[in-house]
């Protein structure tokens, strides 16, 4: 989960982590109000998910509180990469001396953690990182030996910051270094870190991403989960305990594992491109393994509830829990969809396949659900699926 | 003989006691694996399943000579489990358990490394692995396919099913599943390399997914190092940017790990890759019938 910038703020300050003093501010008029109590100078700043927002003109400085008023009303409502402005955060306005960038992150690849520091900040790492490699320092951590002071130290050292920044740097990084584990993040990133005129190095900028499989442990980062900008659907799923995931096209998907529905919407997507219209799955949704009745009645519910859903492929593979046990799964779901008062309203193609699939497809047959097709192959089943989407039936 | 895992491997499981840790231990046994005992510190003594429970790893190694640990333990102590079987130096340690803090399989990765890596990680978020005809050590159902000579190695648990039962009159060698969040143990490349040096593999199925660069990494790997036929497929094509697709692992951060640029990889370095997994299948079986 990523966090707005002045939340990843706030989470800096209770670390002791100076960040210039800050207010969010939903309407224009609240950042008037901030302006004003912020006094002189102030910066506008667009809380969106997503990075180049300075490009996009998210960003603007304002003179004083009615100049904070106007400019935030440019700003809110703004589409910032697909993302709306809802929020802004009023800060007062920073002497910049120097500007520098810095991050921990988890190195995939290397399976370790990573410092990245370099006295070229502010402006798009990667590329200062691509055409300038040599001012972009990358340091190894390991999580047994964590960061001190003095690694602290000599990471700033090696990212080429100056004398006079140092100390503050190293105290700086050795504090986000507590942010990064304390908080189970896999990324913490301050860019640009800055020095200011006064000689203090604080945190300018502020992208935070927590690690969701830690939530057992960090209770309170379930305060951070953004509501407004969660798809209904999804949040329905999440409600019910469902793998689902909203997306823009008009074939439902159910399947089990991750993998396996991840290349179901592939294949449908494939599919679709012999069809009018072009159908594309309208949702990854993965009902775990073992494809219990009463999940796959819920995951059945979500996507049907689904105005853009034209028709459903339900595909499954049998391992440990058998087609068989699937196939009455499927059967109770549609008894408890009918005492719901649910009506099942589209097409369904079901693909069962692995152990006892043929008896999981006899059971089917033999129930003879309204709008169930069977079909025996994945490939097939995703054409049949798409073709039933294209007609809209 | 088989990768990592013959029919010589004695078993243990880590959480042997538990809902999961039952039901898998059954699994295995009725699928001709050698389990031969449990490790619960807070019920060691006790026989479950007709099986020992021992207080520790080591206790368990001591007594029965077991050189692979099967990890069926909660998130919250999953960390600690593979530590313990580091510190025991169990050969083959296979952490099944989904959900694991990044930070915690980061840091006891970064153990076994301290450690010289005598003991080898699948997972965690996996399936495991299995050696059919040999042995199980996992959740794959050990009954959808038979013995024979095709290698995989995969990050999605039903995908490697499905290519298990696609390709069942053919058979496999080893089947690896090394999990789909973002730090694991064994790679597709460690896999790779062992398939390549087992004399009993013909040819190889790769299965990856978004997220990443573990595919590009083994596609340099192959052009280096691999000489056997290997088919591969990705899956994720059509997941939006920036959204989990179920696998901790499985993100599409802004134009890196892709789908398309997995794929591109591999097939510069001559690997086929299949567009659904049974033209994947379709593949290996016209490389295994040329034989």
């Amino acid at each position: 989960m990523d966090l707005f910038e002045h939340q990843a703020k706030e989470l800096f300050a209770e670390y002791g982590i100076p960040v210039p003093r800050g207010i969010v501010a939903h309407t224009a008029e609240e950042a008037r109000a901030a302006a004003e109590q912020l006094t002189g100078r102030v910066v506008v700043k667009a809380q969106v998910k997503t990075g180049g927002r300075g490009k996009a003109g998210g960003v603007k400085v304002a003179d004083d509180a009615a100049d904070a008023y106007a400019k935030a009303t440019q700003i809110l409502g703004m589409d910032i990469k697909g993302h709306t402005v809802h929020k802004v955060l009023i800060e007062e306005a920073s002497q910049i001396a120097e500007e520098y960038y810095f991050s921990f992150l988890l190195d995939r690849a290397n399976r370790t953690f990573l410092a990245i520091c370099s006295a070229s900040g502010g402006m798009d790492i990667e590329e200062v990182a691509h055409t300038t490699p040599e001012k972009v320092a990358k340091v190894p951590i390991s999580p047994l030996t964590g960061v001190d002071r003095a690694k602290a130290r000599e990471i700033a050292v090696a990212g080429g910051l100056p004398q006079q920044a140092l100390d503050g740097a190293a105290e700086l990084i050795e504090k986000l270094w507590a942010v990064f584990v304390d908080e189970d993040a896999s990324l913490v990133e301050v860019n640009p870190m800055i020095l200011s005129a006064d000689g203090q190095v604080k945190a300018l900028d502020g992208k935070v991403t927590l690690d969701d499989n830690a939530n057992f442990r960090q209770p309170e980062h379930l305060a951070y989960v953004d509501k407004a900008a969660e798809d209904p659907l999804e949040a329905r799923a999440k409600e019910k305990h469902l793998n689902y995931v909203k997306l823009d096209g008009n074939v439902g998907i159910i399947g089990n594992g991750a993998g396996l529905v991840m290349s179901t919407l592939d294949v449908v997507a494939y599919a679709g491109e012999a069809f009018p219209g072009q159908p594309k799955p309208a949702n990854f949704l993965d009902i775990g393994g073992g494809a219990s009745a009463e999940v796959m009645a819920n995951g059945l519910e979500i996507i049907l509830s689904d105005p853009s859903v034209k028709s459903v492929f339900v595909n499954v593979f049998g391992g440990i829990t058998a087609c068989d046990a699937v196939a009455n799964g499927i059967v109770a779901a549609f008894k408890l969809l009918e005492s719901r008062g649910e009506e099942v309203t589209h097409p369904l193609v079901v693909r069962l396949d692995g152990n006892n699939a043929a008896l999981g497809r006899q059971i089917l047959a033999d129930a003879a659900l309204p709008r169930v097709e069977l079909v025996d192959t994945m490939d097939e089943a995703a054409k049949r699926a798409a073709e039933l989407a294209a007609v809209g039936a | 003989m088989a990768i990592w895992l013959t029919e010589n491997s004695k078993i243990i499981v880590q959480g042997m006691t538990g809902a999961e840790g039952t039901k898998h231990t059954r699994r295995m046994l009725a699928s001709g694996a050698k389990v031969v005992g449990g490790v619960n510190a807070r019920k060691a003594g006790i026989t479950h399943e007709g099986l020992p429970v021992f207080g520790t790893v080591k206790e368990a190694i001591e007594q029965t000579g077991a050189d692979v640990s099967v990890v069926f333990v909660p998130p919250a102590a999953t960390k600690a489990a593979v530590r313990e079987a580091i510190d025991a130096e169990i050969p083959l340690c296979v952490v099944i358990t989904e959900g694991v803090p990044v930070h915690d399989t980061t840091e006891f990765w970064a153990y076994a490394v301290s450690k010289g890596n005598k003991t080898r990680i699948i997972g965690p978020n996996c399936p495991g692995i299995a050696s059919p005809g040999a042995s199980n050590a996992g959740i794959i159902p050990a009954d959808i396919t038979t013995k024979g000579r095709i290698g995989l190695v995969s990050k999605s648990g039903t995908l490697t099913y499905q290519l298990m039962y696609e390709l069942r009159d053919i058979g496999f060698s080893t089947c690896v599943g090394i999990g789909g969040d973002p730090v694991i143990g064994t790679t597709h490349i460690d896999a790779l390399q062992a398939f390549q040096d087992d004399p009993d593999t013909d040819a190889i199925v790769m299965i990856g997914e978004i997220g990443g660069d573990a595919e590009e990494r083994a596609a340099a790997y192959i052009e280096e190092h691999v000489t056997k036929p290997v088919v591969a497929y990705v899956a994720g094509f059509t997941a939006p940017e920036g959204k989990t697709m179920g696998h901790a692992g499985a993100i599409v951060s802004g134009s890196a790990g892709t789908a398309q640029a997995k794929k591109e990889a591999l097939e510069k370095v001559g690997v086929r890759v299949g567009r659904t997994p049974s033209e994947t299948a379709r593949l290996m079986r016209e490389i295994m019938s040329a034989r």
